[in-house]
């Protein structure tokens, strides 16, 4: 059988990586404990970056908030200052699986596996998150969604690890919604996912807004022009119904076990719908 | 590969010399005889494995052997203390909360883990702290009841806990 490495620190994975450039890295096992294949733990090696120092724990500094990547989605959930400054993705987190899920599986591992249906995604490219990969060769940045190519794939290279989550602190948005449609409340696979952000005047009228939709095409879905239908407005009908139209043509969902591509790009527009009337009197 | 992994079982400390990309519920249950903590599903969606790992409730089929080096586990047999059961396991009798008692182990492992971090929970609480262990039988109320009766036999300042 495998091995399974599980070091303490850095400098030890990039040592195991450089022996061993075809290890397969996972932190909670969540996602690649349950693909591997029988064959596939036969031959392995495996390096579990569970217990990595540097890869543990919520900082922040003046301007941003560093998410290390093996921090578990519990203790996302769980940090005052996530909940203090990104309550949207701490919704989205909550939606993930159910407590012991949550309490293995890690932020770094829900972006890695970059699953049309990972809960974490939707908020973090609203939040305009960027990634911090290091390997041997130094480090680089980069926006999630320049990180996130496709169904499961990124920009991940071998040898490289991703170490954390950066994220502004200055968001400036005073309204957020995460609603996520799955076929039960808990251990659920998004059908579909929607995060909205937006800074809203008294009255309600939008002065900015960002929508991100998940399992409802091969990446996160985004739209500059949907962002724009919101500006100005307040969270009316006839704008909701732009908006729809925009999503129904935009989305490219797929049909799987869990729904069709119809009902997923039906369902898709209907969570915008349920925004009309939000955001006054804030 | 063969390895020795040294971790902290029910109180006790253990060795065991085995391959590091087995399933800690496999190394519980075949090498260890800990028969208590099943496999259900296999893929970590039914929570029948579920067992304390310092404290925190996870699932011991998609862990694996390595990952319980230096650990403190808590499977069911560790629950209850002195030969008495655990009060969330009184509950569950009391409130008959077992059916054909396949999911219960797990259950009980994710009710201890949840009320540590949640003492004194609503009932919508109890169903979202548990909603990760499914269970064909009961319906689910009398869990829920049980999980209750529990929460406050413990903040009583009862045994255990």
């Amino acid at each position: 059988m495998a091995d399974v490495h599980v070091p303490s620190s850095l400098d030890e994975v990039f040592r195991l990586l450089s022996d061993e450039p075809s290890a397969t890295l996972f932190a909670g096992g969540t996602d690649v404990m349950v693909r591997s294949s029988p064959d596939m733990r036969e031959r392995g090696p495996f390096l579990c970056l569970e217990r990595v120092e540097e890869l543990r724990g919520i900082h922040g500094s003046a301007t941003e908030v560093r998410i290390g990547a093996a921090t578990t989605l519990s203790e996302v959930i769980a940090s005052p200052v996530i909940a203090d400054l990104f309550p949207l993705l701490r919704e989205a987190l909550r939606h993930v699986g159910a407590p012991a899920v949550r309490n293995m599986g890690t932020l770094g591992g829900n972006i890695c596996t970059a699953s049309p249906a990972g809960d974490s995604l939707p908020p973090l490219y609203i939040l305009g998150a960027e990634v911090e990969l290091r390997s041997l060769k130094g480090r680089r940045r980069m926006p999630i969604d320049a990180f996130i190519t496709g169904p499961g794939r990124t920009q991940l290279e071998e040898g490289e690890v991703l170490c954390a989550v950066v994220i502004g602190k200055e968001q400036g948005f005073n309204f957020h919604h995460f609603e996520k449609v799955g076929q039960r409340k808990a251990m659920a696979i998004s059908v579909a996912s929607l995060a909205f952000g937006a800074e809203t005047r008294r009255d309600g009228t939008i002065v900015k807004a960002r929508c991100a939709f998940g399992s409802v095409a091969p990446t996160v879905f985004t739209s500059r022009l949907l962002n724009d239908t919101f500006a100005g407005n307040t969270l009316n009908t006839a704008v909701l119904d732009r908006a729809v139209a925009i999503i129904r043509e935009g989305v490219s969902p797929i049909s799987d076990i869990r729904a069709s591509m119809e009902y997923r790009r039906q369902v898709a527009g209907n969570l915008v719908m349920r925004l009309e009337g939000a955001g006054k009197d804030r | 590969m063969k390895r020795k992994i040294s971790f902290t079982l029910n109180g006790s400390p253990v060795v065991v010399e085995t391959d590091a990309a087995r399933r800690a519920v496999d190394v519980l249950r075949e090498d260890l005889g800990l028969t208590g903590t099943k496999e259900g599903c296999g893929s970590g969606e039914c929570g029948a494995c579920s067992i304390l790992v310092d404290d925190v409730v996870k699932l011991s089929c998609i862990m694996t052997a390595a990952q319980l080096e230096g650990r403190r586990i808590v499977t069911i047999e560790g629950v209850g203390q002195d030969g008495e059961l655990h009060p969330v396991q009184r509950s569950f009798v009391e409130r008959g909360a077992i059916q054909c008692g396949f999911c219960t182990p797990g259950m009980v492992i994710a009710a201890v883990g949840f009320l540590k971090e949640n003492p004194d929970p609503t009932r919508e609480e109890i169903r979202a702290g548990l909603s990760g262990n499914i269970c064909r039988c009961t319906g689910y109320e009398k869990i829920i009841d049980a999980v209750e009766d529990a929460a406050a036999k413990l903040r009583g300042g009862g045994s255990g806990g």
